[in-house]
């Protein structure tokens, strides 16, 4: 349903994608891994929007979405958790989670939504009228994750969901997110933990310096030497 | 293509310069004088209560008008990190639309009617100058700052200053430079007494207003959907655009709100001080200004706060300081000095970096 063809981004005159192509099936767990720098975040802020490409295109059931702003974007249905979480730390964590449903006019359907979220993450519930900025690093992760879900995309593009978090708390993230995903939300995963990301997978992408430098399914891609050299520790 | 950081380390201390200190031994000589000068002038005169009281209620009046335009500087520096000089013309251009609005309903005879067609009128009157600040404040976004949006930040400043000029000398080109006049209908013209204290009905009129219109803005911001936006706008434009949110849209409906309030700011000015012209708004915006410094600028409630004081001082000052009141705008820039020397984050500020962490 997402395809990206030939992208190419630039930061001024840092070239950073040079030439991604990738493609994610409706139901998928697609992942996107690779070291420090090597422009995953930057795919992601790409296909949502934040940045634009120079050159390629990216098309959403076939409709190009590559010159769209980003508002528009999440409107059709894509939504970005982005890296570093980036809750709005003064605001609640309900009006967090009502911003997240911004564009959505159905109010039964965003309450019904509101209480799936929190049925997710249960820590949001007893902390709703709290300061966002006020809740530890998992539950800033879960926050960003249940905001992202509210606006009920089609797609869901997380962006290093295990950065920065627990062992323990990771493994439940990644539970969740398998969770999400069988309740019939397609993930686009950007992540550093190669392990975990390649576990929940169904397939996988390898990102260095800019270029996709290996693809396939994700059990196929654990067992490739190449990452198991560079990414999983030999 | 500009991505917005979210940067929630501290800024690191800067270390103090020997200017810092003399500026801070100035201030401190400032403050001795105004306190001797309190002391031996301002007490030596020996003003009955009544007259403090009077002057207070005065303050009051004009620091409700100071915050609705202090509010508008907030709003857009909460948004854009713009300080936006020439909103004071926003609020002239307000009450010129009053004025002419005024002038109508004197026409066609209502502001003799009965006390509801007169208050009808008075409403369409600041809704007219509400109406006229708005277009005057969008335009201002669209021509004079959206095209400069991720320039320097000097830079829609110098822009800022240009528009200022351009409408203060657009409406003496349009309507020279003699002062129209407000003249207040019969019905609200005169006062009542409570003790040996005299109130003006246009001031109960007037403070009532501004805090009706400081308790409006306040609902939009914390309870609406635009307004949780606006907030979410103020903190990360991109990560605002993620949840859906058009951030053109937003920064248009801030000059919207801020210019509402000047519009409205204007017009009660035009009744309070009975005059207005072209440059009527420069001064204000000033004060306004200082007024949203002194609150901690992108606070509203600080803005709100730091008007209702800066009125206050400067309706008590030049008689507590023995100096004529023609004068009164130094103390008002004192202020804004001493502020800026001292608390450069304003009352409200500290508590806000604190909140923010
Ligand atoms: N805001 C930015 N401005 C300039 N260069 C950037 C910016 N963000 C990322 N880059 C550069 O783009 C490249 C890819 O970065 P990024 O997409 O963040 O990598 P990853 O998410 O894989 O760690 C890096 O070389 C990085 O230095
Ligand atoms: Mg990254």
């Amino acid at each position: 349903m997402l395809v990206l063809d030939q992208i190419h981004t630039y930061y001024d005159r840092i070239h950073a994608l040079k030439g991604v192509s990738l493609t994610v099936q409706q139901g998928e767990i697609v992942t996107l891994i690779g070291s420090n720098g090597a422009g995953k975040s930057t795919t992601l802020r790409t296909i949502s929007g934040l940045l634009n490409p120079r050159m390629g295109s990216i098309t959403l059931d076939g409709e190009p979405i590559d010159h769209l702003p980003a508002h528009e974007i999440t409107r059709l249905g894509i939504s970005h958790s982005p890296e570093g979480r980036k809750i709005f730390a003064r605001l609640t964590v309900e009006e967090n989670l009502e911003l997240g449903a911004f564009a959505r006019k159905d109010k039964p359907g965003i309450r019904e939504d509101m209480n799936r979220v929190m049925d997710l993450f249960p820590r949001l519930r007893e902390r709703l009228h709290q300061r966002g900025g006020t809740l530890s690093g998992g539950e800033q992760q879960m926050l960003a994750i249940g905001r992202a879900l509210m606006s009920r995309p089609r797609i869901l593009l997380l962006d290093e969901p295990s950065m920065g978090l627990a062992p323990l708390l990771v493994e439940q993230i990644f539970r969740i997110i398998e969770n999400i995903n069988e309740q019939g939300t397609t993930i686009l995963l950007v992540e550093q933990n190669a392990h975990v990301a390649l576990s929940i997978a169904n397939r996988a992408y390898v990102m260095e310096t800019g270029v996709i430098v290996l693809e396939g399914p994700a059990a196929e891609v654990l067992a490739s030497p190449q990452v198991r050299e560079a990414y999983l520790g030999g | 293509m500009t991505v917005t950081t979210y940067s929630s380390t501290p800024l690191p201390r800067r270390r103090k310069s020997a200017a810092h200190w003399v500026l801070r031994a100035l201030g401190v000589l400032i403050l001795v004088l105004v306190i001797w000068r309190v002391y031996t002038v301002g007490m030596a005169e020996n003003y009955p209560a009544s007259f403090w009281i009077s002057q207070a209620l005065n303050g009051l009046v004009l620091g409700g008008v100071y915050a609705l335009v202090a509010l508008g500087y907030t709003l857009v520096y909460g948004i854009l990190l713009m300080i936006n000089f020439a909103h004071g013309e926003v609020v002239m251009i307000g009450g010129f639309a009053g004025f002419f609005a005024l002038q109508f309903f004197t026409a066609i005879g209502w502001l003799e009617g009965s006390a509801a067609l007169v208050a009808f009128a008075l409403l369409l009157i600041v809704g007219a100058g509400m109406l006229a600040s708005v277009l005057t404040g969008v335009t201002l976004e669209r021509v004079a700052y959206r095209p400069l949006r991720g320039a320097p930040r000097l830079v829609p400043l110098i822009s800022a200053i240009g528009a200022s000029l351009f409408l203060q000398y657009s409406v003496l080109l349009i309507f020279g430079v003699s002062p129209r006049v407000y003249q207040k209908p019969a019905l609200i013209a005169g006062g009542f007494r409570v003790g040996d204290v005299f109130v003006p009905y246009t001031g109960v009129i007037i403070f009532a207003t501004s805090l009706l219109l400081m308790l409006a803005l306040y609902l939009i911001v914390q309870r609406s959907k635009l307004g949780k936006a606006m907030r979410a706008v103020a903190e990360d434009k991109g990560t605002a655009a993620l949840m859906g949110i058009d951030v053109n849209q937003v920064i248009v409906f801030t000059f919207i709100l801020g210019s509402a309030l000047a519009g409205a700011a204007g017009v009660m000015l035009g009744f309070h001080n009975t005059i207005v012209k072209f440059n009527s708004g420069f001064i204000l915006g000033l004060k306004a200004f200082t007024a949203a410094v002194l609150g901690g600028i992108g606070n509203i409630p600080g803005a709100m706060m730091g008007a209702l004081l800066l009125g206050l001082i400067e309706a008590i000052g030049p008689s507590a300081l023995g100096i004529p009141t023609e004068y009164k705008d130094i103390i008002s820039f004192s202020v804004l000095v001493l502020i800026l020397i001292f608390r450069p984050s304003g009352l409200l500020g500290e508590v806000l970096s604190e909140k923010k962490a």
